[in-house]
């Protein structure tokens, strides 16, 4: 059997399971005969998954949910059996806002809050002067950067919609964007922030990890109908995965993951920037100073490839919180269930995991998640979306 | 139609020949209010500055994503649109998308308004694409046969061959390996400079 399989993709390191899945010839070991699709926007990805133009995307995971949900676009269910990666994305801010928010902080320069309340101090002080808002670039309007964004600067008294202005750019442009001084900062995955700071134009202010411990960032997505008529292919595919996320973090195949992630037709940046992110260590300064996380990001290691409903619970009510919904149980129900560990734990002849962290989130700041109590757990926030 | 009762169309695309096409597709058929937006740096304020009742955007753009931002309800968009989307639309999305272009709608406007500017941007669309096509195919012609050229021109000096030999030989190997001729010559005109 040799499958055919059309798999849309962005250009970012996330992509890299699937990417290698292919290229390591992992996908043809399980039968499947993949075509990679190269696409420039996140609505493309979206379109062409929910009409059929493709089997199979890598997919910002709260897209998969919208779009269950019909938010933003037509209603598609979709199914996400694997997480691509969790974390990834990083914060990155110019010179002048770096050099205003040290100037502010009090405390640890990698702890989110001390951060947060500095820049609730240089937005005050702004306004005060009377200076524009700041313009903070994010990928999507359903993006985990939109959320992650959302979530740090509301802990520290800034209201994302009203005290600042959030702007969505593609990622390629998000450093041209900066350099010119469109925005004053952004957050995006890999590898443009270190574009950004090889350029000397951006400061690394946080890993995303400083703001969540555990975020989904991007899932392998079909559309659910298509996983009920295919699953033998979807549980190849998988499989391919799930091999590929094990070879990608074996340490002694990081160059040669960041070399085939390097092909023009792949990511198409230098095979160094890729490499360190898939390290976690990156250069955060254009004076040279370096930073390790060992949760920078994470593909397949620590269980991060087996998708977990309260993660999509978690996006959920992020929704809820900024206006893009409103609360519904079974709308929550639905948003869960695009989540299947079960299919995940089928593929690979796996059981499910017994023990389950008591906070799947990890957030720094609010109380620890609870996804039984979604408006409670909301109104622990003071600052979120009001209806006018 | 009236100047008042024809919707604002704003095209975003990179590409100024085939905006050209859409925006005489457009004129013709009696829709005035045409911008055609080429500058994708804050796509969204010149956008708003147009305030239009219908965006068309080529799928090739990475802006795309900006204008979904629309659909917010944020600071940075000072006036929500909406695409027309229910599940009805599903066959105009799949046309659209498999044209290579998108279409956001502000709220309210009517459905039968819509159609007839989707229905024409799809047609332009596909006909572009088809031009492309052509003019690709031509231009692949036109370095096939540079290529066949060269080649039976060293079969010529190598093999003592007259042109038209040579092209038999170029013709009979290609079948027997089941290649393009093109191809042949190709490997002909590669082997050829290795050798030399």
């Amino acid at each position: 059997m040799s499958e055919p399989l059309r798999i849309g993709f962005i250009p970012l390191v996330d992509a890299a399971a699937l990417i290698v899945a292919v290229d390591k010839g992992f996908a043809k070991a399980e039968g499947l005969d993949v075509t990679l699709v190269r696409e420039v926007s996140w609505s493309n990805v979206r379109d062409k998954l929910n009409i059929g133009l493709f089997d199979a995307a890598h997919l910002l995971a709260p897209v998969a949910i919208a779009s269950s949900l019909g938010l933003g676009h037509i209603k598609v269910p979709i199914a996400a059996p694997f997480n691509l990666g969790l974390n990834g994305n990083a914060i990155t801010v110019s010179p002048a806002l770096h050099a205003a928010i040290m100037g502010e902080i009090e405390g640890d320069r990698f702890d989110a809050m001390a951060t947060a309340v500095a820049l609730a101090r240089v937005v005050a002080n702004r306004k005060k002067a009377g200076a524009e808002p700041l313009t903070f670039g994010m990928t999507f309007p359903f993006s985990t950067h939109n959320y992650q964004l959302r979530f740090w600067m509301a802990a520290g008294g800034v209201d994302p919609d009203e005290d600042v202005r959030l702007v969505v750019l593609p990622p390629p442009y998000m450093v041209d964007s900066l350099a010119s001084g469109q925005v004053d900062a952004f957050c995006v995955g890999a590898p443009w922030n270190s574009v950004a700071v090889d350029l000397g134009i951006g400061h690394i202010l946080h890993f995303v990890a400083d703001i969540l411990v555990r975020a989904v960032e991007k899932v392998l997505a079909v559309r659910q109908n298509w996983s009920e008529k295919n699953p033998d292919v979807l549980a190849a595919l998988v499989r391919a995965a799930a091999r590929a996320a094990e070879f990608i973090e074996q340490p002694e195949n990081r160059a040669e993951v960041a070399r085939i992630l390097a092909q023009p037709e792949r990511i198409g940046v230098d095979a160094e920037v890729i490499q360190r992110t898939l390290v976690g260590r990156l250069k955060i300064s254009p004076d040279g100073t370096m930073r390790e996380s060992g949760r920078y990001l994470l593909v397949g290691r620590e269980g991060a490839a087996r998708p977990e409903p309260v993660q999509a619970a978690w996006l959920y009510a992020q929704m809820v919180r900024w206006g893009q919904t409103a609360m519904s149980p079974e709308a929550l129900k639905t948003a869960m269930g695009v989540f299947r560990p079960d299919l995940y734990d089928k593929a690979l002849g796996r059981s499910a995991p017994t023990t389950q962290a008591s906070d799947a989130i990890g957030a720094f700041a609010g109380p620890p998640f609870n996804p039984d109590d979604i408006a409670g757990h909301l109104a622990a926030f003071t600052i979120r979306h009001r209806k006018a | 139609m009236s100047a008042e009762s024809s919707p604002k169309i704003v095209i975003v695309d990179e590409s100024p020949i085939r905006a050209a096409i859409l925006e005489e597709g457009l004129r013709e058929a009696g829709f005035t209010g045409v911008v055609h937006i080429s500058e994708m740096q804050s796509l969204l304020a010149q956008i708003f500055a147009v305030d239009p009742d219908v965006i068309l955007i080529d799928l090739e753009n990475p802006s795309r994503d900006v204008l979904e931002q629309m659909f917010q309800v944020s600071r940075a968009v000072r006036r929500p649109i909406a695409m027309f989307v229910d599940q009805s639309d599903a066959a105009s999305i799949q046309a659209s998308v498999e044209a290579g272009v998108s279409a956001y709608i502000v709220d309210g406007l009517k459905k039968e308004r819509i159609k007839p500017i989707l229905d024409l941007c799809i047609s332009r669309f596909n006909a572009f694409a088809k031009l492309q096509d052509e003019l690709d195919r031509t231009k692949s012609a036109l370095e096939d046969r540079k290529v066949i050229d060269r080649a039976k021109g060293i079969l010529m000096k190598v093999k003592g061959l007259t042109e038209d030999e040579a092209y038999v030989l170029l013709r009979s190997t290609a079948m027997r390996e089941k290649k393009k001729i093109s191809e042949i010559a190709q490997s002909i005109i590669t082997a050829s400079e290795m050798l030399k």
